[in-house]
């Protein structure tokens, strides 16, 4: 569970200064995928940015599975980020140096020398989350020898080896054709209603097939109720 | 250190490349370090061994003493003699010229001592009587002689009594007499006679005896400057180590700036995904540390190698201070130079992971 309340955002535009987000208020739910769509320039990504918690807001809350973000220190929000939250980009932002496989073990080395047990149940749950993307059998690749489609799979598998509560999806679709857009959708609402994730997910495709269960349109940072029944 | 490892692997012929030039400059520190110390032992060894924990020299002329320059008067040999806490002087007289055995000629240090001063390589050296000389090794192998042999010294000749320690002096080998003949000797060469540097031991007030008796006095070690030949060979050479060691730090540093700067992209995502800044610069630090260790490792190799090579042929020392120290410190410096190349990994924005422009 996410919930933005009443949040702003600004960022320095020389003197002056742009609201990217304004009194932004919503929610996301267990095992249901909210997608956020609207305009370019609309706020949308910075929505992300702010549950993300890779940006702090400017006033209202972020809550996380009852934290408060706020109350959180930088490497707090770290051990958030890599523990209860599940980040997916626009690219894949895959490491070139690692196999398909070691782009998911590497998530239980992030917080440094961790507890062998823990990264012994994280290689455990690796295999079965390739299996769930459909990549075992690529398991060995470097990124470079990925598609487009498997790499964001991969991307995808790799924000869910912590099992997070919160699942945040920027745009996944952007760098694929139309049929492997809708898998990897398709794929995204098939794991947050497996795994009970709270997913956002930023996207431009509002037809029937973007496999969102509940839609948030963004314009000018503000939340347009309107704009919803027009989808 | 997990996505270190596989950078490394996976970025190899990179990392192979900046491994092999920080073998290499290993490889020319270490060889100039060696030979520096060489260098150095075959001037200064006979001075460091003189049976003294103090040495005093007597110049005559005000100028600073050199060991060149240095004359021994007889008050000052007196005042030293009768010092309170002094309680051993031995007076050594020190002049170059050349030896001649059976054809063979070498340029030899002269050093007259009286038999039986305290325990050192030098002193081991002296032979009993007038008409003996005791050779150091080096002597002994540039004339071709052995005990028995007879040595020709400004116009006399001498039986070698001893052959014993590789001890040098500015260069030449040490050959030892007795004071009186060695007197004799300089008085040839074109000298008077008197002793060159005294060798004293005891707990004396040093600095007011060598006031009172116009000489000064030092250490062996702090000696070694007033060796004409020691300050400006050893200082070139340092120079040159002093050099290389600033541009290994700054080629180390260099590449990983640069290597640090094309993953920043990838640092960012690591840390929107929530990798602590510590861990990331533990990954860094430990990728240079690997790097550097592999790179000196096989530089100090090399070196031995090559030092057991060129020992016969050049004044080359293979020894801790020469391989080790001069090593370590290649590590040390090429991590302060990855350290300081580490600013694009704490300054990663996260944020920048979001956007498209990767
Ligand atoms: N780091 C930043 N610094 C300054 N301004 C920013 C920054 N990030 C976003 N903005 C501004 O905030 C506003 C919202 O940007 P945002 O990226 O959230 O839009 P978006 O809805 O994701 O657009 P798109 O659909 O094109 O990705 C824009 O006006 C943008 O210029
Ligand atoms: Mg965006």
């Amino acid at each position: 569970m996410i919930t933005l309340d009443n949040v702003t955002l600004s960022f320095a535009d020389g003197a002056s200064r742009i609201v990217a987000v304004d009194s932004v208020t919503l929610t996301g739910r267990p095992g249901v995928v909210t997608g956020i769509t609207g305009p370019s320039g609309s706020g949308k990504s910075s929505i992300l940015a702010l549950a993300a918690t890779l940006i702090r807001a400017d006033s209202g809350r972020v809550v996380i599975g009852g934290t408060d973000v706020a109350e959180l220190s930088r490497s707090d929000l770290a051990v958030l980020r890599r523990e209860r939250i599940g980040i997916v980009f626009q690219q894949s932002n895959l490491l070139p140096s690692l196999t398909a496989r070691e782009q998911l073990q590497v998530m239980g080395e992030l917080g440094g020398a961790g507890v062998a047990s823990r990264r012994r149940a994280i290689r455990a749950r690796v295999d079965e989350l390739l299996d769930a993307v459909g990549l075992a059998e690529h398991a060995h690749k470097r990124p470079a020898q990925l598609s487009g489609g498997q790499r964001q799979r991969v991307a995808i598998a790799r924000a869910l080896v912590h099992q997070p509560e919160v699942l945040l999806v920027d745009e996944p679709t952007s760098a694929l054709d139309r049929a492997r857009g809708v898998e990897i959708m398709q794929l995204i609402a098939r794991l947050t209603r497996e795994r009970s994730t709270a997913t956002l997910l930023v996207t431009h495709d509002v037809t029937p097939t973007a496999s969102v269960d509940e839609w948030v349109t963004v314009v000018d940072g503000r939340i347009d109720a309107g704009a919803l029944a027009a989808v | 250190m997990f996505v270190a490892w596989r950078d490394l692997r996976f970025a190899r012929g990179r990392f192979v490349l900046i491994g092999t030039v920080v073998a290499l400059i290993t490889l020319l520190v270490g060889f100039l370090a060696g030979l520096t110390g060489g260098l150095a032992s075959q001037n200064v060894s006979g001075v460091l061994a003189l049976p003294g924990d103090r040495l005093v020299l007597q110049s005559s002329d005000g100028a600073g003493p050199t060991f060149g320059q240095s004359e021994i008067m007889d008050a000052a040999l007196t005042g030293w003699r009768e010092a309170p806490g002094v309680t051993s002087v031995t007076p050594v007289g020190i002049a170059q010229t050349r030896a001649e055995a059976d054809g063979q000629h070498a340029a030899v240090a002269l050093f007259g001592m009286p038999a039986g001063a305290a325990a050192s390589e030098v002193a081991a050296l002296a032979p009993t009587r007038d008409g003996e000389i005791g050779l150091s090794a080096g002597a002994a192998k540039e004339l071709g002689v052995s005990i028995g042999g007879s040595v020709t010294v400004a116009g006399a000749e001498y039986r070698v009594a001893s052959v014993g320690a590789d001890v040098w002096y500015s260069h030449t080998p040490i050959v030892a007499m007795t004071p009186t003949a060695w007197a004799s000797a300089d008085t040839v060469l074109g000298g008077d006679g008197r002793p060159t540097v005294l060798a004293v031991s005891g707990d004396a007030d040093w600095s007011a005896v060598a006031a009172s008796t116009g000489t000064s006095v030092a250490t062996p070690l702090a000696s070694l400057p007033h060796l004409e030949t020691f300050r400006s060979e050893v200082g070139s050479l340092g120079l040159m180590i002093a050099m290389l060691f600033g541009v290994s730090a700054l080629v180390v540093g260099a590449f990983f700036t640069v290597w640090t700067m094309q993953r920043a992209g990838d640092v960012a995502v690591l840390k929107a995904l929530g990798a602590s800044t510590r861990s990331l610069v533990r990954d860094a630090l430990g990728q240079a540390l690997v790097v550097l260790l592999v790179g000196t490792g096989v530089g100090l190799l090399a070196v031995v190698g090559l030092g057991a090579l060129a020992g016969s042929a050049l004044p080359f020392v293979l020894s801790p201070l020469t391989t080790l120290v001069p090593a370590f410190a290649m590590v040390l410096l090429g991590l302060v130079g990855a350290a300081v190349a580490l600013r694009p990994v704490t300054a990663a924005d996260p944020l920048t992971a979001l956007g498209s422009a990767r």
